[in-house]
């Protein structure tokens, strides 16, 4: 797919620019801010813009806010973009097991997925992340938790469709095994309206990531911009810079990353709808 | 000869609507190894039916297959699989039986891979030769399924059926996508097989002059019924059936044609 086409929409446009500018972040922090962004960097609650060694000034502790920002773009892309794959992994797999086995395999699976999809998916994260305390790995799990619901759903609708075609007989008439049609001959045609679901997944995680760690419920050995809200939440009167910022931050992301989504879904159906 | 196919009282009901029809009534016939049987019949009288039951794509609700000596609706699972090798189909459009992801080299790997028929090592030597024996370059091997013209497709759709040394080969309606030309060729190619390997035809088409260029013996079909058997050639020149004539009727260029000897026949 060419760049232009990617570019063609302003809302496009400025998702791929914000993403890119997200990535470029989480790249560069670790070598642009080699210090532990939770260490103490200079005098507490600088305003931003008074000393250029620290450009939008410092938290309660005196820690270092653009750091944090840096640092904060990095955990939620990481815990975006690994619990939109893990639920689309999942998701995948479930769906493609339902659909193409059916009859009871399919009712069972179907009728837990219902009720994951009854369930808050938020209360399912705050859940899983209290009883089993917070790290990364419970994070991004939680959030898959809540999230795979719906590339199953898809998953199995596009399995059901195409475990009708000729392809799917012709593997059979060759005797290749039902895992195998199911994974290699299935699945993979399967893909294409499951991944199309993965920026909304990836804006979805990057909030509710970011909601975990403002109830106190995030890795406490990283910097997280929901962490930082909540932290500034004690001053918000006298600094509302320090909730302010990430949230901007916040806000930002998770509009870029949707955008941009959507964006490359249009630019291919663009493209299939040309061919 | 003892017969390689025995379908013996073959009957399948459809739902439609809120009442059951009969899409098969009750259908016998037999093959016998190295021949062509043809399959003819107005739409809807359950040709590709049979052809679904015979590989197991559909289950039957009465009737038996014997193939091989061996009842083939009884089979599943792993026996299933393996008596798959000696049973093929070529289906009418080779652009919808073929995973629109593959390469052509997949495509013929997939049964030697699966029945372990060549070592890994020796496989693209083998994909090359069996591309070669359906008249297709080996550098076609490395080209996607859209990537190559219809009559080509056709040939490796042939070419993936033969990996296996089938006995029989189910062709439901594989040439009618084709256009005349190529459907002489791919005819020709049938035949040849047929000739060189031995292997056996259910060759179910609308085109009775394909039909008589290939098939040895010839059974009509109407609303899931048998309704005449017999010798190609003298069916086609002479049905005896109403639904014959107005299958020979509805094919104008037929009588236009000497009658030449088989597989040497150009195709209308
Ligand atoms: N899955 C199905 N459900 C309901 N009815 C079916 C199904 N498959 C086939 N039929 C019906 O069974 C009858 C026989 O169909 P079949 O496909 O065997 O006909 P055919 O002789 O191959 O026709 P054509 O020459 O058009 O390919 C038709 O009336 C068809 O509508
Ligand atoms: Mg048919």
């Amino acid at each position: 797919m060419s760049l232009s086409r990617l570019f063609r929409t302003p809302e496009a446009a400025a998702g791929l620019v914000i993403l890119g500018l997200l990535v470029a972040m989480a790249v560069a922090a670790p070598w642009l801010f080699p210090r532990d962004p939770l260490a103490i960097a200079g005098q507490p609650l600088l305003p931003p813009f008074q000393d250029w060694a620290l450009p939008l000034g410092t938290d309660r502790l005196g820690r270092d806010v653009v750091a944090g920002l840096f640092h904060g773009a990095r955990t939620s892309l990481a815990v975006g973009l690994a619990a939109a794959a893990a639920s689309i992994l999942v998701g995948s797999i479930v769906g493609t097991v339902a659909g193409f086995a059916g009859g009871l395999v399919d009712e069972v699976l179907m009728r837990i997925t219902d009720a994951f999809q009854t369930v808050p998916g938020f209360l399912l994260s705050l859940a899983l992340v209290s009883v089993v305390g917070p790290s990364l790995s419970v994070v991004v799990a939680a959030i898959a938790l809540s999230a795979w619901t719906g590339p199953t759903r898809i998953a199995r609708a596009e399995v059901l469709s195409i475990r009708e075609r000729d392809y799917v007989a012709s593997a059979r008439v060759i005797g290749m095994h039902p895992v195998e049609i199911a994974f290699r001959e299935v699945l993979p045609n399967a893909l294409p309206p499951v991944l199309a679901l993965s920026s909304v997944i990836v804006a979805a995680a990057i909030l509710t990531e970011a909601a975990l760690s403002f109830l106190g419920l995030g890795d406490p050995n990283r910097v997280t911009w929901g962490g930082m809200i909540a932290e500034g939440r004690a001053v918000l009167r006298s600094a509302p810079y320090l909730s302010v910022i990430p949230g901007i931050a916040l806000v930002l992301s998770v509009l870029g990353v949707y955008l941009a989504g959507e964006g490359v879904v249009e630019g291919t159906a663009a493209r299939e709808g040309q061919a | 000869m003892s017969a390689l196919l025995q379908v013996e009282g073959l009957s399948k009901r459809y739902w439609r609507g809120d009442r059951d029809f009969s899409a098969l009534d009750g259908i016998s016939f037999s093959i016998a190894p190295g021949e062509t049987l043809a399959l003819v019949g107005p739409s809807g009288s359950g040709k590709s039916t049979v052809a679904r039951i015979l590989l197991r794509l559909v289950e039957p609700d009465a009737g038996s297959i014997r193939f091989n000596g061996e009842e083939l609706l009884g089979l599943r699972g792993a026996a299933l699989r393996a008596t798959r090798t000696k049973l093929q189909m070529v289906f009418q459009d080779p652009l919808a039986a073929f995973n629109p992801r593959a390469t052509v080299a997949r495509l013929i790997d997939d049964p030697l891979r699966i029945h372990g028929i060549v070592g890994r090592a020796d496989r693209p030597k083998a994909i090359a030769a069996l591309l070669e024996r359906v008249g297709l370059a080996a550098e076609l091997a490395s080209r996607r399924v859209h990537e190559i013209s219809g009559g080509q497709r056709q040939r490796v759709a042939i070419a993936r059926a033969l990996a296996t040394r089938p006995a029989l080969i189910v062709l439901d309606e594989a040439l009618s996508a084709l256009d005349v030309l190529v459907r002489g060729d791919i005819l020709n190619l049938l035949a040849e097989l047929q000739r060189d390997e031995g292997v056996a035809y259910l060759f179910i088409s609308h085109d009775l002059g394909a039909v008589r260029a290939v098939a040895h013996r010839i059974a009509i079909m109407d609303s899931g019924r048998i309704v005449e058997e017999g010798d190609a050639a003298a069916v086609i020149a002479a049905p005896a059936s109403a639904t014959g004539r107005a299958l020979v009727a509805a094919t104008p260029e037929l009588p236009v044609f000497p009658r030449l000897p088989v597989f040497k026949e150009t195709v209308s």
